[in-house]
């Protein structure tokens, strides 16, 4: 227990070390700190994994974290094969990025807040995976969101930046809303908010009236399951970034690359799609949550794809391939094939971190340069750069042999073979596989092929990163090539040994095919791979108009995509301008100012009023005050006498 | 009756009060000496105050440390001071606040040092004599003592408009209060001649006479919180007064109010306050987006943070009236870390206050790159008022929505959206006021130095601590809450329509 | 022997014949003299009373109002002559200095 302890505090003792001595004392000697942890974490992660394979599991609690009426919640760590696996997505991702980003960020002022930063993350973000509660898991889920917001607007000088670390904090507090509200749900049902508490009462819970009860909230009848499983769903759809919560992500693009790689592609996006495999016990009781999320994720991982078809910013278009695969992983978890789902999670890790710490050796060269229009012919000076892009670009397109063929093409076999609705998915999914491969390439023949489109200066400047940044992506690389022979199908004489490994904790999905259905699924999406690509090259390896053409006759298709359908205009004209705009006029003017203010200055002034008109009497002459008094004893003495 | 075998309750109120008196003797020429009497007289009533943490017993619900003796006899009024677990957290907050207030007043008050001291060792004495009162005259005495200091750090050491808000801060208080004191009244009465609260809190009045008192005291506490809709108070007392005061107000005075409703209101009324649930809860709804989206459009940063009090004071009412254990302790740990954050958020406006005299937000920007460890500082408290897990604002809020949800549902629901218009709204302050390019404005402003430093330190702490391990202050409540719970379920339900008629 | 009324009728007109002046005159050394009037004229109801019920009370509650009056005249004047040589008037109308 102590040895898993370890995992998540060596981070957190690296950023405090950081953030405390940083600016003073270690300053450009910060990264050793959090190397050294991470690297650190990695071995122990490893350690871990063998521990799991070897059949040793660990559940259990460190201490409690809340004791409040009948509410408790502790702090603990459930080490099991999902755990394992994302345990070694994490590190080992961090483990590269943070070597990289030394190259990376060398020279820049805020150098040791930058590593601070990072091991921060790290550090929730093995908080989140090795939770062995919802609580806890939503500390995590919280905390990367900072981790993300800080340094997303890490160049916090730029406006850009801080808008886009705010948008992403903001956006991801919409769905985390929804996920809170999961887990009251969770602990109202259940009593408890630990993994196995929940899971293992799950089945107490099916014939309970419960779950058929009455919400309150709209007088409905909702089943108890599927209300849950949404409502966390809620929470993976904002940290995922998933439609319609997807807005944010591009945007942070404004980060250092580095944290691209490592938050907005590797790990910390895919915390929704871990999330949803961990609570699978829980989707799985709903089949209407599970289509919500096949088609919320089919839809994105298209939708994404299409905007991502006609981007020019070479980052934008990485983050919209990431949320597009994002969407596939979605896709899978919501046929049932959860295993496929983590498989993806954890191979696209491995290539999508590639990608973008490739693009930002790209930018290194180009001096900050992100315009994919203007690059071209890189290949000559940025050798590493150029293959290890290749590598990571055939993996994201499917290509057999490649990571990504193994992980997608189980996805899209686990959809088709789930039929019915299933089948809708895949077709989206075989498309996709189409429009990531063109998008792919796109960026890669105009990237690295034809002639350099960019300025003199740029040209002048151009080279190769230096190895401390090269050689991560040769890791990187290596990892995109092999990290998928851990699932080969057994159609293709593998053993698939990843899907029997989580089986133990995901379960197996329940559809079935013949071989020769999995072959042609398999050869379909291959041959679409093929075809983006030889498209691709023929759009944009060659140099041919036929880009320009075709986005001449599509014209309104591509100005839909180029400007992200609008979503981002949508949400400015129809929630953010009418909130602020209420709050000006109606509350601050109208009932605050008018309404409120009105009646606390009003009866005072009522009484001013008042005041003012009785004042007169008081004339100041003492003749008068005597008059009326006299008067006033005269009537009284009238009336005694009288009465 | 006193486990420590010394009256330390009323050392511990009377105290400040010496030094005042200290103080008033020094000559005003002296100012270190004034400064330095009356910050070791706070700190000295906050390190007597330790003694009711570590010999508290947790197990009981009892009153503790009790002292009690014979004051006005013809009419029953006793001194008597006590506290439990309910009371004891804000006792250590309000001493341990005005160490910092005096701290942070070190070189932003200029004039009238002596006076502006007194005032504050005043209000030290009738914050702990609020919390810590048994007797209802003898905490009526420090609830409007509480006002007069506070309406002269209001009205002599604030901004431009400060009599405009010191007089409104007044007289709004006070209405409340006198209603308050025409409830202590008729109570005296209706509970057999007493002034013993504790006495009075184990009665059973009648419902129509509850329904009455009911009114009257919400009207005084519901002021003080502030409730919407009589929260108009609190932005511009808050706006106007110097650092120290809108301190003192935001992380002690207006916990009274909800202070009150745990200790009178619930105990006293049961039946009433059940009755009135949904309303207050809804109040306490409305409270809390009002409150945010106000924030939303806000130019001044002190109106902000006021206005973000609204919303997070609503929080706290919200699971007050929740009327279940968790609610219950969530709203006494989140008053405990409200008074923490917005105590610091106000602590740090105070600081760049004294370095740029301008609240305008526009008139700030890339402070981050000129202080850095100030923007680190502020981070914090910026985090820990969003309620960002690990940090103490989350534990709160959690528990009270949690405590909220499972008593009424829907309202919950609506009220989880200040969690998300929080972030919004605080994160837009930060960014204008960190982020971005150097406002030139601002181009040469040192960082903080050590006593700004320590004056903060202590709250970092306790906001990280709460946020880790809650349970070292949630451990404090329980015995009490549970028995505020017994007094509330044993009062009869009173649904029925027909009841909530005044008339009936 | 005189009967009371008598000695009260005059009491009575002595009386209204100062609150008379008291309201009507508008200097102020008169409406000084019409206080001494209304003083004088309750003098003399109590020494009227104080001998038709042979109780001595009376008279020496008509001592103290003497005295009382004298002190007040000595005062009353002292005010009138500082009023005076700030206002230089000893109109009444001029002096309203109380006016709400």
């Amino acid at each position: 227990m102590s040895k898993y302890l370890l995992i998540p505090v060596l981070p957190l003792l690296a950023f405090f070390i950081n953030i405390i001595l940083g600016r003073r004392y270690l300053k450009d000697n910060a990264q050793w700190v959090s190397i050294a942890a991470v690297l650190g974490s990695f071995v122990i992660a490893v350690s871990s994994l063998f521990d799991v394979i070897s059949g040793s599991r660990f559940y259990g609690d460190i201490y409690t974290w809340v004791v409040a009426g009948n509410f408790r919640a502790s702090v603990g760590f459930n080490i099991d094969e999902l755990t394992s696996i994302m345990l070694i997505v994490v590190t080992t991702i961090s483990s590269l990025v943070h070597i990289y980003s030394v190259g990376y960020m060398h020279g820049d002022k805020g150098y040791y807040r930058f590593f601070s930063y990072l091991s921060l993350f790290t550090f929730s973000m093995l908080m989140l995976v090795m939770s062995n509660n919802f609580l806890q898991l939503y500390f995590g889920w919280e905390a990367v969101g900072l981790c993300s917001y800080l340094l997303i607007g890490f160049w916090y000088e730029k406006r850009s930046a801080s808008d886009a670390g705010k948008k992403a904090f903001i956006v991801n507090r919409v769905g985390d809303f929804g996920f809170a509200l999961g887990v009251f749900m969770i602990y109202l049902t259940f009593g408890s908010l630990d993994y196995r508490t929940v899971f293992n009462s799950l089945s107490m819970h099916l014939n309970d009236p419960l779950v058929h009860m009455n919400l309150g909230i709209t007088a409905v009848d909702v089943n108890l399951f599927t209300l849950i499983a949404l409502l966390l769903f809620c929470g993976a759809v904002g940290k995922s970034a998933q439609i319609p919560l997807h807005v944010w992500l591009p945007d942070a693009m404004e980060g250092p690359t580095p944290v691209s790689a490592l938050i907005h592609a590797a790990t910390m996006v895919t915390a929704g799609v871990f999330m949803v495999a961990r609570c699978s016990p829980i989707f799985n009781l709903s089949p209407f949550a599970m289509n919500v999320v096949a088609v919320v994720g089919a839809v994105t991982a298209i939708f994404a794809a299409s905007i991502g078809l006609v981007q020019n910013d070479i980052k934008r278009v990485i983050a919209y391939s990431t949320i597009s695969q994002l969407g596939y992983m979605f896709l899978a978890e919501g046929v049932g094939a959860y295993s496929a789902g983590i498989f993806h999670l954890y191979t696209h890790a491995f290539f999508k971190a590639l990608l973008f710490l490739g693009a930002g050796s790209v930018m290194h060269a180009m001096e900050g340069e992100l315009n994919i229009q203007k690059m071209g012919g890189l290949r000559k000076y940025m050798p590493w750069t150029y293959w290890t892009f290749l590598l990571a670009s055939l993996s994201i397109s499917g290509i057999p042999g490649f990571a990504g063929f193994f992980s997608k093409d189980e996805i899209l076999w686990q959809a088709y073979s789930s039929g019915g609705p299933g089948r809708l998915v895949w077709i989206i999914g075989s498309i996709t596989a189409f429009m990531t491969a063109l998008y792919s390439f796109r960026v890669f023949f105009m990237a690295f092929h034809g002639e350099f489109r960019g300025t003199h200066e740029q040209e002048h400047h151009l080279h190769e990163s230096p190895k401390v940044m090269t050689i991560p992506l040769a890791i990187l690389a290596t990892g995109a090539v092999v990290a998928g022979w851990v699932g080969i199908p057994s159609l293709l004489g593998g053993g698939n040994q990843i899907a029997g490994y989580l089986g133990h904790v995901l379960g197996h999905p329940k559809g079935e095919g013949t071989g020769m259905q999995e072959m042609m699924v398999m050869g379909f999406s291959t041959a679409l791979g093929i075809l983006g690509i030889g498209l691709s090259y023929i759009m944009y390896g060659r140099r041919s108009e036929l880009p320009q053409k075709i986005a001449a006759a599509f014209k309104p298709l591509y100005t839909l995509f180029y400007n992200k359908y609008y979503v981002d205009e949508l949400y400015s004209y129809t929630v953010v301008k009418p909130t602020l705009w209420i709050g000006k006029n109606i509350l601050g003017k109208v009932t605050d100012g008018t309404i409120i203010e009105g009646v606390v200055n009003g009866v005072p002034g009522l009484i001013g009023w008042f005041s003012a008109r009785f004042r007169r009497i008081q004339t100041g002459l003492v003749q008068e005050y005597a008059a009326v008094m006299a008067i006033g004893i005269l009537i009284i003495m009238v009336v005694l006498i009288v009465w | 009756m006193n486990q420590l075998g010394y009256p330390i309750l009323s050392v511990v109120i009377f105290l400040p009060l010496l030094g005042a008196l200290m103080v008033l003797l020094i000559n005003r020429k002296n100012e270190s000496l004034i400064r330095w009497v009356t910050l070791i007289t706070s700190v000295l009533t906050f390190i007597l105050a330790i003694p009711l943490l570590t010999h508290f017993d947790k197990t009981t619900s009892k009153m503790q440390f009790v002292e009690s003796h014979t004051w006005i006899p013809q009419w029953n009024i006793r001194y008597s001071v006590g506290i439990d677990g309910i009371s004891i957290l804000f006792v250590m907050l309000s001493t341990l606040i005005t160490v910092l207030c005096v701290l942070i007043s070190w070189k932003a008050i200029k004039d009238r040092i002596k006076e502006f001291h007194i005032a504050l060792l005043i209000v030290d004495t009738a914050m702990v004599g609020v919390f810590s009162s048994l007797d209802f005259f003898l905490f009526y005495l420090f609830w409007e003592a509480m006002l007069i200091p506070m309406y002269l750090l209001i009205g002599v050491w604030g901004g431009p408009r400060r009599l405009y808000a010191a007089i409104k801060f007044f007289l709004y208080t006070l209405v409340g209060s006198v209603l308050m004191l025409v409830g202590i009244i008729v109570l005296y009465f209706a509970g057999g001649r007493t002034f013993d609260i504790v006495q009075l809190s184990s009665q059973n009045l009648p419902y129509g006479l509850q329904f009455w008192l009911f009114w009257a005291f919400f009207a005084a506490f519901a002021v003080k919180v502030p409730m919407f809709p009589v929260h108009t108070w609190l932005p511009d007392a808050h706006t106007e007064a110097p650092t120290a005061g809108s301190v003192i107000l935001a992380a002690i005075l207006i916990k009274m109010g909800a202070y009150g409703f745990l200790r009178f209101s619930i105990p006293l009324f049961p039946e009433a306050t059940k009755t009135y649930l949904v309303p207050m809860m809804l109040l306490s709804m409305i409270a809390i987006i009002y409150g945010a989206v106000i924030c939303l459009v806000q130019s001044d940063l002190k109106r902000l943070i006021a206005y973000s009090s609204v919303s997070h004071m609503g929080f706290v009412t919200l699971g007050l009236f929740a009327l279940n254990a968790t609610g219950l302790e969530g709203g006494i740990l989140q008053m405990i870390n409200h008074g923490i954050v917005t105590g610091a958020l106000f602590l740090g406006v105070g600081i760049i206050y004294e370095r740029t005299h301008t609240r305008e937000i526009a008139d700030y920007g890339g402070v981050a790159s000129r202080m850095p460890v100030y923007a680190a500082f502020f981070m914090i408290f910026t985090l820990a008022a969003i309620g960002l897990p690990g940090l103490n604002g989350f534990i709160g809020e959690f528990l009270i929505l949690f405590g909220a949800f499972s008593a009424k549902k829907a309202i919950a629901v609506f009220s989880a959206t200040g969690v998300v218009i929080g972030a919004a709204y605080m994160l837009w302050l930060y960014q204008k006021v960190f982020f971005q390019t150097v406002n030139p404005k601002i181009e040469a402003i040192p960082d903080m130095d050590l006593r700004e430093i320590v004056t903060l330190l202590p709250l970092v702490i306790l906001i990280v601590w709460i946020g880790v391990y809650p349970n070292t202050f949630l451990s404090y409540m329980h015995a009490s809450v549970q028995h505020l719970l017994e007094r509330v379920n044993i009062a009869p339900e009173s649904l029925s329509i027909a009841r909530l008629l005044p008339w009936r | 022997m005189v009967p009371i009324q008598w000695y009260l009728w005059l009491s009575v007109i002595v009386f209204s014949i100062g609150v008379f002046g008291f309201l009507s005159r508008r200097n102020i050394i008169v409406i000084f003299m019409s206080i001494e009037l209304m003083l004088n004229g309750v003098n003399i109801s109590l020494v009227a009373f104080s001998h038709y019920l042979q109780d001595m009370r009376g008279q020496i509650l008509v001592f103290f109002v003497i005295a009382v009056a004298a002190a007040e005249a000595a005062i009353g004047l002292a005010i009138i002559i500082s009023l005076f040589r700030n206002k230089a008037t000893a109109h009444v109308d001029d002096i309203d200095e109380m006016k709400g």
